[in-house]
């Protein structure tokens, strides 16, 4: 049985497709036949984050439209022969998807696939209600700041009144807290919300703090999915991440400040 | 500011005041959306009604929809003004 996640915020600029790229790889990687889908149709960006923005051919508005297969749309990834992704079309509007449509090519994939990501574009529109209204699990990716705390609890409304499963009266979808952008050091100086008060906010599993890094831009001017730079405080947290997801039991990191000496100061690590 | 003033000062705590905001505006925002969709318009029926005999303001009227597990409560709340206007 496939299994579909959605990466979503509500409030965009969060990181919902760094997250998308890199958990998609990280389950790919660990053998998992996995397909990310760009659900930002006007706005694509995945492509580019996941470095194939030059072998998009077809996109997922040409499948539901049956301009083409989706074998045609779909991209290998040149790294890793699990992953696969569907670009979002450039050239239409959000109203180019249709829930009929969204549900047949999931259905299609889901005969093959592990693992579905589905990235939603920022917003409350279209767009975003497909992408969560087939998953079974949600990433809720939100950063320890007020408003998108807040555009989180939005959608863990939306996800519990509007999905396939809260209509059907089905089993609700799994919920899972994504903190990123995180800065122990600031949450240390009272600066900025802490994990604790995140969750006391949302009552969400947490399934990994990512802490702000500047390996993420290096890795999205790449197109190089921060997962694979396995030295990189984000890319390890989002290894953790997929584990986690996956059933394992690892306890959390990056939560409290590094105790650096004068040495490390000096020599800021990344 | 003085060497001094920079030991002394204690930084404002500006989480502990964006965690008091996020908790009061989400307790509310979680409320409104349990609520039946239908409220508002109730409210505006109810207020139409009590218009033809007594003037009351769009805010002396409260409607406040709650549920627990057990009941739901539909509460009615309506100020009439102390002096009956002619």
């Amino acid at each position: 049985m496939a299994r579909i996640i959605v990466v979503t915020s509500g409030k965009g600029g969060v990181g919902k497709t760094t997250t998308s790229a890199a958990i998609a790889m990280g389950l790919a990687k660990k053998g998992h036949k996995t397909a990310v889908i760009d659900f930002d149709v006007g706005l694509r960006n995945l492509d580019l984050i996941l470095g194939c923005e030059r072998r998009v051919v077809y996109d997922f508005v040409n499948v539901i439209n049956e301009e083409a297969t989706l074998n045609q749309a779909l991209i290998r990834d040149k790294r890793c022969n699990q992953l696969y992704i569907l670009p979002a079309s450039q050239t239409r509007d959000k109203d180019a998807l249709t829930q009929e449509g969204v549900g047949k090519v999931l259905d299609e994939l889901a005969k093959t696939f592990k693992y579905i990501v589905c990235d939603s574009p920022a917003g409350i529109e279209r767009g975003a209600n497909l992408a969560m209204y087939f998953a079974d699990d949600a990433f809720v990716v939100t950063n320890p700041e007020i408003s998108s705390v807040r555009d989180s609890d939005r959608m863990l409304g939306i996800l519990s009144s509007k999905s396939k499963r809260a209509e059907n009266g089905d089993e609700p979808i799994k919920e899972f807290l994504l903190l990123s952008r995180y800065d122990p050091t600031r949450v240390k100086l009272g600066e900025m919300l802490s994990v604790e008060d995140v969750q006391d906010i949302l009552s969400l599993h947490l399934l990994g703090v990512i802490p702000e890094s500047k390996s993420v831009l290096n890795a999205s001017n790449s197109g190089t999915p921060v997962i694979l730079d396995e030295t990189s405080k984000a890319g390890q947290s989002y290894s953790d991440i997929v584990d986690r997801y996956l059933g394992e039991d690892k306890p959390h990191r990056f939560i409290d400040e590094d105790k650096k000496g004068l040495f490390g100061r000096l020599f800021r690590s990344k | 500011m003085s060497l001094l003033d920079y030991f002394k000062t204690t930084k404002p705590n500006s989480a502990k005041l964006a965690k008091e905001r996020l908790q009061i505006l989400v307790a509310h925002e979680r409320s409104e959306r349990n609520q039946p969709s239908y409220l508002p318009q109730l409210k505006q029926e109810l207020l139409n009604v009590i218009r033809k005999y007594i003037q009351i303001n769009q805010d002396d009227i409260s409607v406040n929809f709650e549920s627990d597990d057990e009941q739901e409560t539909l509460e009615l709340n309506i100020v009439i003004p102390e002096q009956p206007q002619s």
